[in-house]
């Protein structure tokens, strides 16, 4: 059989996050992802999926592209600092960035010329009052290089860039979260889902946030790479934690409904039909200011051509990304994501169909290595989200 | 009746003229969850090394190998509602499929017990 031996990519030119060897120690099996040398599990998909979705799972996210985005001279007080910052990123950006309360955090796009979706990302208004005129943006590690020099390019000599790469960022997820980290971070109590703020774990400057990727209530740290070393072998010596490997974290988001880049999006897709509208904000459809804003409009006003959607096999048999959805011998539409979920107990799946066949119920079929096998659209999460509004 | 392996970690255990088929414990645990196992179809035949069947874990879809040329005699009915029986017993009631060798001399070609333990351990 195939796929049994690892990845036999160059290993050479691999980075490792400041997390390496603890993931080695923790006999996490290593693969190539995004550049890095990344642990795709642990004790194994299932079971670090199933502890997520009931303790708590500690994720490495380090080699994903956080960074700071602020107006030349620095972060200083008051609003019009803030407006001119999310101005800049606005540029790129569908969402509204100068509505963001102090703060609050937002996922939006990254568009193209033509309003094809280069990332997605989330990006935070400080809350401090003496750091207005910044932004904390997290883009994904894949593209990050990419995402950065357009940033750049775009921020021109009204702001500057500065990369937090090189720092560590762990996510902590799952209805245990708030118990283990308020242990170290009392504070995380008070935030609710996209928000954020910036904590001190003894002297480390950290930076909370509670979101994630998992469907589940939890939190993102980004913390100085020493101190976070320390601080995750720590939170790993809660018996309510595990580590979680990349594995987990894709059929936790599967589940969840949420967009892996490069899979779901992808720059042939816009907003619109990737069913991220939401993200485009009544005030920017109404100034239709952003890049590709003509395709964007139409879409909005006509319906896409295709829609992503939910897609649940109804057999045993997982339907890959790839996949082709039929309808009457016809194709109709593509897997994007798709494998087990192991809350589900079942096959999972999300992909782009025809627009007018995208109503949950919609009967297809699925095309798994050549036998048609019976699926249906659904809506989207598999498993409902647990964030703490 | 002796246990032959291959480098892409099936074995078949062969009795007469039939062999029954696997993937080897060292495979189940590389996978990890099974949670899906698609086995020939009873007559079909194949040629050493064609993709025979497909095991699916959590992770990803793999192809399973021919070990030998010959035609498919039975596929394990257990495995459509029990998956997970791969990862409990790899080796024993977690067999994919049972096929009539068509040229027994291709056995030969495959590595004993020993021989496969030792390339596992190199891998």
């Amino acid at each position: 059989m195939d796929g049994v031996m690892t990845d036999e990519a160059d290993t050479e030119a691999l980075k490792r996050t400041p997390l390496y060897d603890c993931h080695v120690a923790a006999d996490g099996r290593m693969v190539p992802f995004a550049g890095y040398e990344m642990p795709v599990q642990f004790e194994g998909v299932k079971p670090e999926h199933l502890w997520t979705r009931a303790h708590a799972g500690l994720f490495d996210v380090s080699h994903m592209g956080p960074c700071f985005l602020t107006l030349k001279g620095g972060p200083r007080e008051g609003d019009a600092a803030h407006h001119a910052i999310a101005s800049i990123l606005e540029q790129l950006v569908p969402s509204d960035i100068a509505a963001l309360k102090p703060g609050q955090s937002r996922l939006t796009v990254l568009l193209a010329e033509d309003g094809g979706i280069l990332d997605d990302l989330i990006v935070t208004r400080p809350l401090a009052a003496d750091r207005q005129g910044m932004l904390y943006i997290v883009v994904n590690g894949a593209v990050k290089e990419r995402d950065f020099a357009l940033i750049e390019a775009t921020a021109g000599d009204k702001a500057e860039l500065m990369r937090a790469d090189d720092r560590i960022l762990f996510a902590l997820q799952g209805p245990e979260a708030e118990d283990v980290l308020s242990r170290h971070f009392p504070e995380c109590r008070g935030l609710t889902f996209m928000q954020s703020q910036r904590m001190f774990w003894s002297d480390a400057r950290c930076l909370v946030s509670r979101c994630g990727y998992t469907g589940e209530d939890g939190f993102e740290v980004l913390v100085p790479a020493e101190q976070g070393k320390t601080l995750v072998e720590v939170l790993l010596e809660d018996p309510r934690v595990k580590p979680i490997g990349l594995g987990a974290r894709d059929s936790l988001r599967l589940e969840a409904g949420l967009c892996l880049y490069g899979h779901d999006l992808d720059p042939s897709r816009d907003p619109v039909e990737a069913d991220l509208a939401w993200v485009i904000q009544k005030s920017r459809r109404m100034r239709g200011d952003f890049p590709g804003a003509d395709r964007i409009t139409k879409a909005l006003a006509d319906g896409p051509v295709e829609k992503r959607v939910g897609i649940r096999p109804l057999e045993r048999a997982p339907a890959r990304e790839g996949t082709e959805i039929h309808v009457g011998g016809t194709k109709v539409g593509v897997v994007t994501s798709g494998g087990f979920g192991p809350s589900v107990d079942g096959p999972v799946a999300m992909g782009y169909v025809r627009a007018d066949l995208a109503e949950p119920g919609t009967a297809v079929h699925l095309m798994v290595r050549g036998k048609e096998r019976p699926g249906e659209v659904c809506a989207l999460p598999f498993t409902p989200a647990n964030y703490k509004r | 009746m002796a246990v032959k392996y291959t480098e892409d970690h099936e074995w078949i255990s062969v009795d007469g003229d039939v062999g029954t088929v696997g993937i080897t414990k060292y495979a189940a645990e590389q996978l990890g969850d099974v949670v899906f196992v698609e086995t020939p179809d009873s007559g079909s035949t194949y040629k050493k090394g064609d993709d025979m069947a497909v095991v699916e874990s959590v992770k990803a879809a793999s192809d399973v190998y021919a070990p030998v040329s010959g035609e498919i005699t039975e596929g394990n009915p257990a495995l459509a509602e029990t998956p997970e029986t791969v990862n409990e017993d790899p080796e024993g009631t977690g067999w994919f499929c049972k096929i009539k060798l068509s040229d027994a001399g291709e056995l030969e070609s495959l590595m004993d017990e020993a021989a496969y333990k030792s390339f596992c351990e190199g891998l």
